[in-house]
């Protein structure tokens, strides 16, 4: 018999990209060997499940195109939580705050009586601005009264929950859809284009791209970026620079907010055409964002690779569940899983392990 | 109804809805005096509640229920407790992680018991004499179940051992400062895991009351955000067993209220009032502190390595 003798660590330097790349790819393949054993007590070999998943997600053009539409959402909110994270704001209300941008969106679409030409941007700026507000709250809470983020920011993700179907059970109840809480559909002119064939509502991919581009700019090329860091790395020492953490919160939250309030235009204006049940407009984006933000290391150029790895999940989730007839609740085990190796896998990059067995 | 039945049901309903919130900030307020913040309390209970009905609707005992729950909840705790204590993880992301597991894992696995009434539920209990002490005695002693009763007598054990015994000064010692804690031969790691266990066995208790007493049945994601009441309850109650039961109380009797309102307001406001009640309790608490910590243990949230500070 052997047996783990001693398990020390030392911390090592800066990790280099290859080592992070390699580890974050190793935590992905711990996962979903551990969720292997999940797919065994369904009886359903592992080995076909991710053959489908891989194969549904990115084998088939229909399955490639869902993976992206998947990922336009994790895109926008994930770029937004890689800043906030950089300042150690733990913007945990990206779900709340996509939800408050589809609100701003319907809102529009039906009431505005814009013109055509003016409605999609009137949109997506309402939407920008109802995200960013219900992000402001929990960062004024913090930055004045000290209140935890984590909390005050889930609080806000139940409250914007409740407001949908309020909504869409009373005073924005549609005219047409009798006996079902939706709004009515949107006029024509409040819907996104979509790229041919598919339902990629592509102004919102072009939004999220052109963002993360110069999200990366702000963090890597600008005075305001390197506060941000410092802020997040040593509050002391911002204090000291005389750079303000009540500025720099509400900086954050406002851009983290609203890029999660563009990802709600998004899903109403380019997927739905109305407001409807959270659960039918979100499908948990925003929680599963964090995962996309941490696993991207806060790099928001990243975020691009990242959100579509979990588009590839989501839209594999999406075919478990209808060819195999698994809940789509996996997914959350998965990417439970999949956050769980990750911090596990940081100690790695971060550390030395080492391990020393004794005989017995 | 007349007021005195009024104040009955509402005391009564408040006692029973306050019980899982006052396991959870109790097993919270533990884990986080030893410096460890659970974000996992939503996950750790929602696996309690889905094991403990499993458990107690095919064995028929509810009990049985409970115990599993806390070996459930223990367990799940003990992943977190690896992660941050032995990995050092960032808690935030751990916890967030575990909640996670925890909403999918029961998801997955309580698929095909959604629906099923339990057919033995936790008995309510009803004390002869003391039930017919009036107003008091049918809100205290008449319709509750042992484990409300159990959970009360918790407080004051738990507050006593945390601030009259020698183990209440080693943890909160290790919350505050573990290099001091280490320096005096305290094994920090250890205190750690022991009260993060502490946690998780008391949420997942709190679960598994949710699924056999409260509503004794399984519905996915029951506990719908209780977990994340939890933990502000337990910056609320100032990390403090007492001021625990006083905000978990308070804060069932104020839920109960709320539905109250019905005529008046529409059903799916008065469901968020909960949450926006949360956010205005420590806004409340915050307003009434100078200090900007309300508290908390110093160490909180900080991973702790031997000559690393």
């Amino acid at each position: 018999m052997k047996g783990l003798d001693s398990f020390r660590v030392e911390r090592r330097p800066d990790p280099s990209g290859g080592v992070v790349v390699l580890v974050s790819l190793l935590a992905i393949v711990a996962a979903l060997a551990v969720a292997a054993g999940l797919f065994k007590a369904y009886g359903v070999s592992p080995v076909r499940a991710y053959q489908l998943i891989v194969h549904g997600a990115l084998g088939t053009p229909l399955g490639l195109t869902e993976t992206v539409r998947r990922a336009i959402p994790l895109l926008l909110c994930g770029v937004g939580l890689t800043i906030a994270f950089r300042a150690v704001f733990w913007n945990i209300g990206a779900e709340g705050q996509l939800l408050l941008g589809a609100i701003a969106a319907a809102g529009v679409a039906l009431f505005s009586g814009l013109p055509d030409s003016l409605l999609i941007p009137a949109m997506f700026l309402a939407g920008f601005l109802a995200g960013a507000a219900w992000g402001l709250v929990p960062a004024i809470l913090k930055a004045k009264l000290g209140l935890n983020d984590v909390i005050t920011t889930l609080m806000m993700n139940y409250v914007a929950m409740y407001l949908v179907e309020w909504l869409i059970h009373g005073p924005w109840k549609g005219t047409q859809m009798r006996g079902f809480a939706y709004t009515d559909k949107f006029p024509d002119a409040a819907r996104l284009p979509l790229i041919p064939l598919t339902r990629i509502h592509w102004p919102t991919l072009a939004i999220g791209l052109a963002l993360a581009l110069l999200a990366y700019i702000l963090v890597t090329r600008t005075r305001q970026g390197f506060e941000i860091r410092v802020v997040g790395e040593n509050s002391e020492a911002a204090r000291f620079a005389g750079i303000s953490h009540v500025k720099t919160i509400l900086l954050v939250m406002l851009i983290s907010g609203g890029l999660a309030g563009l990802a709600g235009v998004g899903e109403v204006a380019g997927v739905h055409g109305m407001l409807r049940s959270s659960a039918q407009i979100s499908m948990g984006y925003g929680y599963t964002a964090i995962i996309v933000a941490w696993l991207a290391r806060r790099n928001p150029l990243a975020v691009i690779l990242t959100s579509l790895l979990f588009g590839v999940i989501m839209a594999g989730g999406d075919v478990i569940k209808s060819s195999l007839g698994l809940p789509f609740q996996l997914i959350n085990v998965f990417n439970g899983l999949i956050l769980f190796f990750l911090i596990g896998s940081e100690m790695l990059m971060r550390y030395r392990v080492s391990f020393s067995w004794r005989r017995r | 109804m007349g007021w005195e039945s009024w104040i009955i049901a509402t005391l009564s309903r408040t006692l029973a809805y306050g019980t899982p919130l006052l396991l959870g900030t109790l097993g919270e307020i533990y884990a986080e005096r030893s410096g460890v913040l659970n974000l996992g309390v939503e996950g750790m209970m929602i696996m309690g509640a889905y094991s403990a009905f499993a458990t107690a609707f095919t064995t028929g005992n509810p009990w049985l229920g409970i115990l599993v729950a806390a070996l459930v909840g223990g367990a799940f705790s003990l992943v977190h407790a690896f992660a941050t204590i032995t990995l050092k993880a960032n808690q935030v992301v751990s916890g967030l992680s575990l909640t996670m597991l925890g909403l999918g894992l029961s998801g997955v696995l309580g698929r095909g018991w959604e629906g099923k009434p339990l057919p033995v539920p936790l008995g309510e209990i009803t004390v002869p004499g003391l039930s017919s002490i009036p107003v008091l005695g049918p809100v205290l002693f008449q319709g509750q179940n042992l484990l409300v009763y159990l959970t009360l007598l918790l407080v004051p054990l738990l507050w006593f051992i945390l601030y009259r015994t020698r183990t209440g000064i080693t943890i909160r010692s290790v919350g505050e400062n573990p290099g001091t804690a280490d320096s005096l031969g305290v094994n920090v790691a250890r205190v750690r895991y022991l009260c993060v266990l502490v946690g998780g066995m008391l949420a997942g208790v709190a679960g598994g009351y949710l699924s056999v007493a409260y509503r004794p049945s399984w519905t996915e994601g029951m506990t719908a955000g209780m977990g994340w009441i939890v933990i502000a309850l337990t910056i609320f109650a100032f990390w403090n067993p007492v001021m625990g039961l006083v905000g978990a109380y308070l804060f069932a009797a104020l839920y109960h209220l709320s539905f109250r309102l019905q005529p008046w307001v529409a059903p799916e406001l008065l469901r968020a009032m909960p949450y926006a009640f949360a956010i205005l309790a420590l806004v409340l608490v915050a307003r009434g502190t100078l200090h900007k910590r309300m508290g908390a243990p110093a160490a909180l949230g900080v991973p702790y390595t031997r000559g690393e500070e």
